[in-house]
């Protein structure tokens, strides 16, 4: 057991380190040691703090020592976690995965980052990204390419690539990413881990680096989803320093897994009786098979049964022409396991589905030409020295402190944003927005949850779309019209492909419609066996000293 | 949609950007790219549609009038390029010439 410590799940650690049958400084060791000997080939971090890690393990060994009753403790406690290097974690570098932002250390912190501390959270490091989170691929990193576990030569998707990928490849427990046009969930579903972006105002985002305000949102990669309804629970909320952050309950989602839509509460009350206050503490009690019977059983259900009443609707337009056959199959056979599961299944129409990547690659650009505009050598960032004047100065260091995918972008913003093309190109996205927002609205009048594909196709190889931007831009297909519209979405894998590469399952939920498609997810992650296999990295792969290893806030 | 180079050129001048002649030249080929994708945008009749800026029911958040704690001057600075005396450095906004 003590040398695979880093292939466990959140749950299943923290009923460990409650029977205190592990100590968090083991399983941060472990995990420590794993980076270490699979990371130069997976590349998923640019910097690491070992040490602070080590400490904060420490103390939550403390805790954890000197508690009268462990359920009572938070599900985080002493749980090794990565962050993606867009979100501010005090006196550890944010990259952003840029040149800009290179030296950059971060004064203060993301609320995200003050609800893990609070939660006893270890974290390990910041993973990396595509140049401020502007891509679908990881290639876009200043830095490095992560690469996709699964296969070494392939791109782990992104932006979200380094958090994807180092879950994936058991580098952590779990990551934090971020969400603006699918940048979780299409990582997840390239790397065959559970990616959940929440609805637009569930989690704060102050403290996240801007990208495009309008769409930004702050998601969670896992090993499965009883992890991701962990993780959830512990970064939503309210909070007064983002004026977006929505004073909305947060429920308990961890309790809510196991629930029919009819159920509400019982099936949480029947494990509540059983002594295990925490849904997931209480899963990770039986580590053999049983548990998903037992919960269901609790509930009064058949456990075939779990979605009874559950009505799935499929968009018609998400199949498209030219998706990789492999992906289609996989999610129409998911669709269908989800009715054997008991869920009702629904043909809907979305039909302004094809203008969301038009409208989403005007208006995000747009955003980010006004919020990088921020980036000009003055108060933080790289500065260029050659410069006599303030404008030159800005102009040349943008030039040099930006790379090519930002610069297209601030371009594009900026051209849809200028005096004679605003109303044909901005306004024009505006309006079309609504459009995408009402098929939305419309369809969750008949449905609870929307079942459709990540990705067209499975992860491709590095360097295959790195020169063709509209190519890469398609990457993002099926995922961005969530963001558009403030919906809450969800990948959870699927399958594999004929090369063994990983295929994830997209469940659409409406705003604040977490607990449902979580739920779904889990059902039907418990009715299959996808997560038993694992990708083989290469391990033992020399050691070399490019990564930064720093020591942020203890 | 087909750019110039002059529209090249002043939109990398609204953006603050200094580019080479061969990063105006790529752009130019694969901003025209991209607008072309999005001519179908001009199928939507958007006639009687409302633009969305935001899919928040929020209105204006307004918060007590509070002084709190902020960051210190110290840290505020801590990543500037050029300080002086507990300001941020900056270049001449007019040429000396």
């Amino acid at each position: 057991m003590s040398d695979e410590l880093f292939r466990l799940t959140i749950h299943q650690a923290a009923g460990l380190l409650r029977r205190r049958e592990i100590t968090s400084v083991e399983l941060t060791q472990a995990v420590l040691e794993r980076i270490y000997a699979v990371d130069n080939a997976v590349r998923a971090y640019l910097s690491l703090m070992p040490e602070a890690a080590l400490e904060r393990a420490a103390a939550a060994d403390c805790a954890l020592a000197a508690a009268d009753d462990p359920a009572s403790l938070p599900a985080l406690l002493g749980i090794p976690l990565a962050i993606k290097d867009v979100i501010l974690v005090e006196g550890a570098p944010t990259t952003c995965g840029s040149k800009m932002l290179e030296d950059f250390v971060s004064p203060f912190e993301a609320t995200v980052i003050g609800k893990l501390r609070a939660a006893g959270a270890v974290l390990l490091g910041k993973t990396n990204t595509d140049e401020f989170a502007m891509g679908s691929s990881t290639e876009n990193s200043a830095f490095v390419a992560t690469r996709n576990p699964w296969d070494l030569s392939r791109v782990p998707g992104g932006s979200s690539g380094g958090s994807a990928a180092a879950v994936a490849a058991d580098e952590c427990l779990a990551a934090l990413g971020s969400d603006t046009g699918g940048s979780v969930r299409q990582p997840a579903a390239l790397c065959g881990v559970v990616g959940i972006k929440p609805t637009y105002g569930r989690v704060s985002r102050y403290g996240l680096t801007a990208f495009a305000s309008s769409l930004d949102q702050i998601g969670c990669l896992t090993k499965d989803v009883t992890d991701a309804a962990l993780l959830l629970h512990a970064i939503a909320g309210h909070d007064p320093l983002d004026s977006t952050s929505m004073d909305a309950p947060i429920p308990d989602y961890a309790a809510a897994l196991g629930l029919a839509r009819s159920e509400t509460g019982q099936s949480y009350e029947a494990r509540s009786e059983t002594g295990q206050s925490f849904g997931a503490l209480g899963l990770a009690r039986s580590e053999t098979g049983q548990s998903y019977e037992t919960s269901v059983a609790l509930a009064g259900l058949r456990p075939s049964q779990p979605l009874h009443g559950l009505r799935v609707g499929v968009p018609r337009e998400y199949f498209i022409d030219g998706m990789q056959p492999e992906v289609e199959q996989a999610v129409r056979a998911a669709i269908d396991a989800l009715v054997s599961l008991g869920a009702e299944l629904r043909e809907i129409s979305l039909p302004h589905t094809q203008y969301a990547l038009p409208v989403y690659y005007l208006i995000a650009p747009a955003e980010a030409s006004a919020n990088l505009a921020r980036y000009d050598g003055v108060r933080y960032g790289l500065r260029h020295p050659d410069a006599q004047t303030m404008w030159e100065g800005f102009k040349l260091s943008r030039g040099a402190g930006f790379g090519p995918e930002v610069k297209r972008r601030i371009m594009l913003g900026a051209y849809a944003l200028s005096a004679g093309y605003y109303d044909a190109y901005y306004l024009k996205a505006q309006q079309v927005r609504t459009l995408l927002k009402r098929d939305f609205d419309l369809a969750f009048q008949q449905v609870d949850v929307i079942a459709a594909p990540v990705s067209p196709t499975t992860a491709f190889r590095v360097g295959e779309k790195a020169d063709d931007p509209m190519s890469m831009y398609l990457a993002d297909v099926f995922t961005l019209s969530l963001n558009l519209a403030g919906n809450c979405g969800l990948s959870v894998p699927c399958g594999f492909d004929l090369q063994g590469l990983p295929i994830g399952l997209q469940l659409i939920g409406p705003a604040f419609g977490e607990a449902a498609i979580l739920r779904a997810a889990y059902a039907y992650e418990q009715a299959t066996d996808w997560r038993a296999r694992r990708p083989v990295v290469g391990e033992r792969w020399p050691v070399n000293g490019k990564r930064r290893t720093v020591n942020g806030k203890r | 949609m087909h750019l110039s180079t002059a529209d090249v050129e002043h939109i990398a001048e609204l953006a603050k950007l200094a580019l080479t002649l061969e990063e105006i030249e790529q752009y130019r080929r694969q901003l025209s790219d991209i607008l072309e994708h999005f001519e179908t945008l001009k199928q939507v009749d958007t006639s009687s549609v409302p633009p969305t800026a935001s899919v928040l029911p929020l209105r204006t958040v307004m918060r007590a009038d509070v002084v709190r704690p902020s960051l210190p001057t110290d840290d505020a600075l801590a990543n500037a390029p050029d300080r002086e005396d507990g300001f941020f450095r900056v270049r001449a906004v007019f040429g000396e010439e």
